[in-house]
């Protein structure tokens, strides 16, 4: 039986941080509703536990039936059929086994039908499902869109569709058209609203959907006649049954092939409003991109391990010159870096949903009740550090999950190349997370600003500050000389007051930054388990060495020499 | 009148990766060294009855097994999938019971449980492979038995249409009620444990097991009689101390070999009392039997 949760002793780690307590106790309103619902916890320990239950299922679906389907999704791919999207076959029995189980709607309230499990095991089990079939966690991961309709649609529309999510519906969040795909403020899919109807309709074209015939699907259209920018554009749910959209065709993509990605014609189709018009893109589509964003994130994470382990296991078994290949210098040192920016990308991944998980609680306790002065800053101190740390996650996360795919096909040799390993899939398929869902390069445009505002700086002097176990307090101290390094760094570049010369800059300082805040995550996942020192050990070392590299270079890059760079 | 299924079902040792010290020097089963499972085709039998239960509303699925305190989890297992309740048959008097001895005590309890209208069981278990227990039991109950049966063809409150996989094809038979069935490993997989449904019963205990606990959950107990699971003692059976454990087995072991499998061949007999006679004649001079 192979289980992708118990099988990762990582995972339990991150699932029992101590900040669980804080963040389960305010899930869970104090434990209120163990009165009306015979599965919620009585207590945190109860609701740990049921937690890590959840995902021994999650784990054996993912090891039992979603991994080993995952050659064949990937060969079949889904059809278009009589204008429908019909899913390979085994992506349906991934669905279908996971519907049984009653897991989706993962975090929905009960009242909805859901579970109400917070963000780290949702993402967990994002993770999880990723390492088993990455294309596959998309049509997991959208479930996503019914968090959105929760926040902000009417009691109306969520009565409506949520509890349809538990029953196995599918969702879709349509925002990419052909001329708006970076610059979604370019949004042209017309909603008119029809007075007889007493309905919005909606006329134009996306492209890029993923699962883009699902059941539920989020527009983002607009709304505002004559309107150019992002105040024109309003949000709404179109559902599937009403069959006014037609899927003119299903993308022929490189990896993630048994995610069906597609190109949608509305027309007069009927949808609803969620929220109010004109807040779409700038306010709800903003928050269901960094849900989606922390998604790739899991998804990226789970490629590496799926990719670390198999060059792990290829390393063991092969045997050159006379002794299996890991023995050689080369080798392992390419796995240890991979294992070591995996326990990186996780900590970071699981910090992150920390974050997320705090402020959300906080602002669905809000509508309940008013918080105190001292939750309400709370609330907006966890948001904020969920705002930075997400482009960090999305950029460092998809990025390394790309690096380890290609060392470990790599590791694999000529083996690797050829369609009868795994590797070359999960390669493929790690390829998009540095792309959707924002690239590399917007995440470095919303982590910039953190940069430049001294957010990060100020993050990272508050932990250079935390004590350690006096074993680690070398590599705090490590830290904490980075942490001024890069200090000076981005006061000299300042200095400079010239734009464009920082932003050319701009990559090279969010890595340094990433290098920074990841190795204190590190540091503290040492503090609390030996498990982590090497790792924390071998990244600081090398972030250390790697930060030392950028500011050399930025160094002798002065704002006139960027104009060499200009083609 | 609910719609009685028991399923019958047995926690064993995983002997499906076994390691080097799975056997003990005394050739008993290390027990400590496997972990412990629920019965591979006691798990497609609990499939058949779930999915029965899918069907109609108004069926009821009772896990009974017979074990120590710890078989209790294959019972939690069978109620986080969907079966309704379920009870440990556990003494030590029970203890070293062969294929006899246990049908006997299972006879009683699914008696105990009267009126009901199907019994299921897997074929056999991956521990003894003896496959004797489910007709044993049937045999005991004196209701009819349809063995390796692979898929339900048609159900209702009288009747029974079972499709059998045997060696060389498959067969249709059909039964009266109630009646055991023990079901074939060529049979759907169980489903999964349902997530809501594991949340729900993960604190379902016997009383032997709640005295174990650390912590106090007594409140629960009271308020969820459901998470109670009861245990049948010998006494609770009325079972005859003779029939049980040790005393009530006539199998005895009389030394364990390890061999090496070198061929894999296999003998096809008829029912005719002149291939049985020929069978247990080759038996006996071989003193497999005797």
């Amino acid at each position: 039986m192979e289980n992708f949760y118990t099988d990762n002793p990582h995972l339990r780690f991150h699932l029992t941080h101590p900040l669980m307590s804080r963040i389960v106790k305010l899930k869970e309103s104090d434990y209120s509703q163990k009165d009306k619902y015979d599965f919620a916890p009585l207590d945190y320990e109860d609701a740990i536990d049921s937690y890590d239950k959840i995902m021994e299922i999650i784990g054996e679906i993912s090891g039992e039936i979603i991994a080993p389907n995952a050659e064949s999704v990937d060969k079949e791919g889904p059809q278009l059929v009589n204008n429908e999207v019909r899913y390979a076959r085994g992506t349906r029995e991934n669905h279908d086994a996971l519907v049984k189980a009653g897991l989706v709607g993962f975090s929905l309230p009960r009242e909805y039908d859901g579970l109400n499990m917070p963000h780290v095991p949702y993402v967990m089990s994002g993770e999880i499902v990723s390492r088993a079939d990455a294309g596959f966690a998309n049509i997991w991961g959208l479930q996503d869109c019914a968090e959105t309709i929760l926040e902000f649609a009417s009691d109306e529309l969520k009565a409506e569709f949520l509890p349809r999510f538990n029953k196995g519906d599918t969702a879709a969040m349509d925002l990419t058209e052909p001329d708006a795909g970076s610059d979604l403020q370019a949004v042209q899919l017309k909603a008119t609203y029809d007075n007889h109807k007493h309905c919005w309709l909606l006329d134009g074209v996306k492209r890029f959907i993923t699962n883009g015939d699902a059941d539920i699907s989020l527009v983002l259209a607009r709304s505002e006649e004559g309107t150019t920018d992002a105040r024109g554009l309003s949000l709404f749910v179109y559902d599937r049954k009403d069959k006014a959209v037609s899927v003119r065709r299903i993308e022929n993509k490189l990896g993630i092939k048994g995610s069906p990605t597609c190109e949608l014609v509305f027309k007069q189709a009927p949808a609803k409003l969620i929220g109010d018009t004109k807040l779409g893109l700038i306010k709800y589509v903003m928050s269901l991109m960094n849900s989606a964003r922390l998604g790739v994130g899991s998804q990226s994470v789970g490629l590496a391990e799926a990719a670390y382990r198999e060059a792990y296991k290829y390393a063991t078994e092969r045997e050159q010159f006379g002794k299996s290949i890991i023995k050689y210098p080369a080798v392992y040192e390419m796995l240890t870096n991979m294992k070591v920016k995996i326990d990186g990308m996780r900590s970071l991944l699981y910090e992150t949903a920390r974050y997320v998980d705090l402020y959300k609680c906080y602002n669905s306790a809000s509508r309940e009740r008013k918080l105190e002065a001292d939750e309400r800053q709370e609330a907006k101190h966890y948001q904020r550090l969920a705002d930075m740390f997400t482009p960090l996650l999305k950029l460092y996360s998809s990025e390394c999950c790309n690096q380890i795919a290609y060392d470990a096909i790599q590791i694999f040799g000529g083996t690797g190349y050829m369609k009868d390993f795994p590797i070359e899939r999960i390669y493929r398929d790690a390829r998009i997370t540095t792309i959707y869902e924002g690239t590399s390069q917007l995440q470095v445009v919303a982590a910039i600003r953190y940069v430049g505002n001294g957010g990060y700086l100020s993050v990272m002097r508050e932990r250079a500050g935390l004590r350690v176990n006096p074993e680690l307090e070398y590599l705090r101290s490590s830290l904490e000389k980075m942490t001024e390094q890069f200090a000076r760094t981005v006061e000299k570049i300042n200095e400079f007051s010239d734009n464009e010369y920082f932003d050319f800059h701009s990559r090279r300082l969010v890595e340094m930054a990433a290098n920074i805040l990841i190795g204190y995550l590190l540091l503290f996942d040492a503090n609390r388990s030996d498990e982590y020192t090497m790792s924390a050990d071998i990244f600081i070392r090398k972030g250390r060495a790697e930060n030392v590299a950028a500011v050399s270079f930025i160094n002798n890059c002065h704002p006139k020499e960027v104009n060499d760079y200009k083609l | 009148m609910r719609f009685r299924i028991i399923v019958l079902a047995k926690q064993v040792p995983d002997t499906r990766n076994v390691g080097k010290d799975a056997m003990k020097a005394d050739g008993t089963v290390n027990r400590a060294a496997l972990p412990a499972i629920f019965n591979p085709e006691d798990l497609h039998a609990l499939e058949q009855a779930l999915s029965i239960k899918d069907k109609i509303p108004y069926a009821e699925v009772i896990l009974l097994t017979m074990g120590p305190t710890r078989a209790a989890e294959i019972i939690r297992e069978a109620m986080y999938r969907g079966a309704d309740r379920g009870f440990l048959i556990t003494d030590r008097k029970f203890a070293g019971s062969d294929t006899l001895a246990t049908s006997y005590a299972l006879s009683l309890a699914v008696k105990k449980l009267t009126p009901y209208h199907l019994v299921i069981s897997g074929r056999q278990a991956i521990d003894g492979d003896t496959a004797q227990v489910g007709p044993q039991t049937a045999e005991k109950l004196g209701i009819p038995q349809i063995t390796y049966a692979e898929e339900i063809l048609s159900l209702d409150a009288k009747k029974i249409i079972v499709k059998r996989r045997l060696e060389r094809g498959v067969e249709v038979v059909n039964s009266t009620l109630p009646a055991l069935i023990t079901v074939h490993s060529s049979a759907p997989p169980c489903r999964q444990r349902i997530g809501k449904l594991l949340m729900k019963y993960k604190h379902a205990r016997t009383l032997t097991e709640l005295q174990n606990e650390t912590k106090d959950y007594t409140e629960l107990y009271n308020e969820r009689p459901y998470l109670l699971i009861e245990e049948w003692s010998a006494e609770d059976l009325k079972a005859d101390s003779q029939s049980l454990g040790l005393s009530g087995s006539p199998t005895k072991v009389k030394k364990i070999e390890n061999v090496v499998f070198q061929h894999k061949e296999s003998k096809v007999l008829s029912n005719s009392d002149k291939d049985i006679e020929k069978l247990m004649q080759t038996l006996i001079s071989s003193h497999i039997i005797g």
